[in-house]
Formats: C-alpha cells, structure tokens, sequence
C-alpha cells in the first residue's frame, strides 16, 4: 500500500505569542542597534565597579601600525586586526574611528544622545511587551503547557536521541511535531526566562539612580562595569541565538514556520499509517 | 553557487543593507519620531522619583575602592581670561554667588564655603559614556547653604552656572557650562560643592575651586568650575532652554539612567 501523506492544521501560536513576538522583533532591533551606538562612546568592557582604563578585558580602537591606521580589537589580552569592522571601519578613503560599524548602530553616524534617546524608549515598549508575555504566559498556561519540557521529554535517551537528529537536520513529525521539542523548549525558556531579564536587570543597574533604589541588585552582579560587561555578553547571547533561530526556522520549513507565527496555523505531516 | 548567482546576492544584500540604513536614518531625522522618543525621559524620572526615596543614598564605597586613573572630562582647563585670573591667584578673591529666587542673597569666599557645614563621601562617578571612576569627595552641603539663603516658594531648580565656555563657536551665547537640578537632588544629602578630592584641593581638570557632586545622576550634571547657585522659577531663557548645556544638545536633563 502507497504511503499516504496527509497535512493537518493545527493552531500552533496564540494572538498573544504572535503580537510579542513581532513586537519583540522589532523592539530587540531597535535596541541592539541604539545599544552598540552607545557602546561606542566608550568601546571598552571592563569588570568590578569602576574601569581600569589602562586594562580593559576588551576594546576595540584604531592604532597607527607603520603610519597605517589599523582597527585593534583586544579581548582578554590577545588583540586581532579588525580593520573595517570593529575600531576603524566606513568606506575606504572615509573610515573612522568608532568601536562597530555604521550599520550595526542606529544612527549610522555616532550620536551618543540619540542613541540613548531610542534606547530608552524601546526598553519601556520591551518591558511592557515583556510583561504583557509574561502575566499571559503564567496565567494562560502558555508556559506550563508549550514551554516547560513534558517528563518524557526530560528522560536522558529523549534529549541524546533530540541532539544527535538536531544535529542532522531532522525535525520531529507527525504527532511529536504537535509540540516544541525539548532543545527548543529550553533554548525558548532560557531566552524569555533567562537572556531577556537579564539585559533589563543588568541594564536598570548602569542607571545610577536606579542603584540608589536597589543596591544590592548591581552586587549581585558584581558592581557597575560588571553589569555593563554582562549586558553586552547578554547581549551577545541574544544575537546568537537570533541567528540559530533563523537557520532553523529556514531549514525546518521557513512557509510553514512563518505563517504559524503570522495566523497561528502550522501544518504537520501525518503518515497515513499513524492517524 | 554560479558567479553569476553569488554576484546577484552579494548585489542584493548591499542593497538591502544600505534600505536598512537609510531606513533607520530617516526615522533618526524625522522630528516627529524623535520628539516621540523623547517622552520616555519623562516616564523614567517618574518611575525613579516613584519607587526610589528621596533621601535613599548612592553607594559609599572605601578608601581601598578609589580609582587612581579619575577620568576628567569636559573642559580640563577653563580658557576663560576670568577664570585664568582667579586660577592666577588661588582663588583670592573667588565668591560664590548665591541668588535668584532667594530671601538672602549669599556672596561667599572659599574660605567661607569651606567654613559650612560639610560631608565627604567616597563615590562612583558614572560618566554617560559608559566608564566609571571611583574618587573621594568634601565639600559644602547644598541644602545648608540653601537654607541659608533662604529659598522663596516659587523656587523650583537650582541652577549652577560655570566658569567655562566648553563650547567657543556657539553664537548663541550657550556656550558656556550650565546644569541644573531639582529641588529633590538639591536637598539631597550627598549634594555637595567639592573642594576636595582624595583629601587635596580639588585639581583645575575635576573642575576647581568648586564643583557640584549629584551623587544619582550621570557625570555631566556634575557641574565643574561653579560660580553662582541660582534658584529659579523655570529652565526657560537660561542657554537654550533644556536646562543645562548637554541637554541643549540633545542630552536628557534628568540624567538618573
């Protein structure tokens, strides 16, 4: 007997996840782009409370090498030529000194007071956004039921057998795909429990009047550079797994993922052999 | 992948970056947009003002915190013919003037500022750049001195204006330092005018002979080379209107973020 294909629709996202989540894309864009731009007013990490500007544990700058400016990048001691991305970067014969490029910052051109200005406005829209999540994803059982991984899911053979498929390119199907996976499901939990409190924790803490509100908070992240360095590796964090996602979303059938996350609706495959 | 193909993407993201450029620099332009972005200024002061007491403290930190590389920004050294005459001769005949919207009038010597009642504070200097420098600083307490005064009830800022022109080009006359704070900050009990700092006089680059301290706002509402307090109704007709000389150029007067 011929193997029959059937697709099923089923409503994979709420109205609440689908408005978030674009929201969240456009708010996150916003706030990386304005987030280097003021990170080039001073492209430089440092940990504890204060700098110690002669020994940054990274920074990118532009130095003469040979009469030759070169974009220098240094992290933890060790420095890498950068030239045209980080610390010397712009079209040949225009470049300038600036830690990113033009195109990783909103505006290209450097303009501290701006870039704080759009800072600020969308961090409000992602905590609003963020909280609007959050009470619908606790109360709604959003949480509970899409994102926490089920028991079986948890079991070691499960998440060993999910890595080594993952790794290959292969997606669960049929009824398995009615649900997230359990790599999803924790990669989804650490950045909407994980990376995203976290940019807002260590970002309120860079504010000095917020320190004087809660001065334990920049403690327990080590004092004030330390919050800095944290939300730029937080940060970091944030692109990378933008970065997966996308691939993943492509490779996983970007039609199918895009319109879930548009209508609501996801179409799976069910072999006609397992109704 | 045929050259041909991988010319027409490389083609293609070029022309999709530079969309996203000019996107963004357009909304960056747009007045309309960036005067809407400016309203969360206002909703973090509230937010701050609301959750945070009006006495709560910036951090102290110890002796064994200080920086020994303070970073000086701004001006460094006042070019100013004023200024170079009282540098000439150690502030001799400096008066800090206190007036505006006050019942008594104050005119004092250094000596006279550094005979009021004072606090040293060891403190984290947060400059809107993003660094920070850890530094010890003595002074006279704001509110004493404005208790002296005497503020008139129609006062609701006090205004520093400063020694130095950082900005020589304005034709507008706004080119000299000023800052302002509210009545909140400067009734603080950590607001000072530093004379000091890590215990010596207060060097010409951390602005001498005084310079205010703010302890919950960002380094530029630290004021360097301050030479009259004035207590004033309003921020309208002082340089440009924002209160202070980096807020005339785009910078959020309440700098607690």
């Amino acid at each position: 007997m011929a193997e029959r294909r059937a697709k099923v629709m089923i409503r994979r996202h709420s109205a609440v996840t689908r408005i978030t989540h674009w929201l969240n894309v456009l708010v996150i864009s916003a706030l990386l782009l304005s987030g280097l731009q003021i990170f080039n007013a001073h492209p430089a990490l440092y940990w504890g409370a204060k700098s110690t500007f002669a020994d940054p544990w990274l920074s990118m700058k532009k130095v003469e090498v040979g009469g030759e400016p070169r974009g220098v990048t240094t992290i933890g001691g060790h420095s890498f030529d950068t030239t045209g991305l980080f610390g010397w970067s712009g079209p040949e014969g225009a470049r300038e000194q600036r830690g990113f490029p033009a195109w990783a910052t909103v505006p290209s051109w450097r303009d501290l007071s701006a870039g704080r200005d759009w800072h600020f406005f969308f961090a409000w829209l992602f905590v609003v956004n963020g909280l609007v999540y959050w009470l619908w994803g606790l109360v709604g059982g959003h949480v509970r039921r899409d994102l926490l991984p089920a028991r079986d899911q948890m079991a070691p053979r499960h998440i060993l057998h999910e890595i080594v498929t993952h790794a290959r390119l292969q997606f669960p199907k049929g009824d398995e795909a009615r649900r997230y996976n359990v790599i999803q499901k924790l990669t989804y939990l650490s950045v909407v429990a994980g990376l995203l409190p976290l940019m807002l924790l260590t970002g309120l803490c860079m504010s000095p009047g917020f320190n004087a509100t809660v001065p334990w908070l920049i403690d327990l992240f080590g004092g004030r550079q330390s919050a800095r360095t944290i939300h730029f590796l937080s940060a970091s964090g944030i692109i990378l797994f933008i970065v997966v996602h996308l691939i993943l979303v492509i490779v996983s059938g970007l039609w199918n993922n895009l319109r879930s996350m548009i209508t609501g609706r996801y179409a799976i495959d069910v072999e006609g052999d397992r109704p | 992948m045929t050259v041909d193909r991988r010319r027409w993407l490389a083609g293609a993201s070029a022309a999709l970056g530079s969309l996203w450029l000019v996107g963004c620099d357009r909304l960056a332009t747009n007045p309309t947009f960036t005067g809407v972005l400016k309203v969360a200024e206002q909703w973090t002061r509230h937010a701050q003002r609301a959750v945070t007491d009006r006495n709560a403290l910036a951090r102290e930190f110890t002796p064994a915190d200080l920086s020994r590389d303070f970073k000086a920004n701004g001006t460094m050294r006042p070019g100013d013919p004023a200024y170079l005459a009282l540098l000439a001769e150690n502030f001799e005949s400096y008066r800090l003037t206190i007036d505006g919207l006050v019942e008594q009038p104050l005119s004092l010597s250094l000596a006279e500022v550094r005979a009021a009642p004072a606090r040293t504070q060891i403190t984290r200097h947060d400059c809107v750049e993003g660094w920070s420098s850890i530094g010890k600083w003595t002074g006279a307490r704001l509110s004493a001195l404005l208790d002296r005064a005497k503020l008139k009830p129609e006062a609701r800022y006090i205004v520093f204006h400063c020694a130095d022109t950082l900005d020589p080009t304005a034709t507008d006359g706004a080119g000299v330092y000023y800052e302002s704070i509210d009545l909140i900050d400067a009734f603080h009990p950590q607001t000072i005018l530093a004379y000091q700092m890590n215990d010596g006089t207060l060097p010409v680059r951390h602005g001498a002979p005084l310079r205010l301290r703010v302890e919950r706002q960002l380094g530029y509402k630290h004021a360097k080379y301050v030479m009259r307090v004035e207590a004033v109704a309003s921020l309208d007709g002082l340089g440009r209107g924002k209160g202070g000389f980096w807020p005339d150029r785009g910078y959020h007067w309440y700098a607690g973020i």
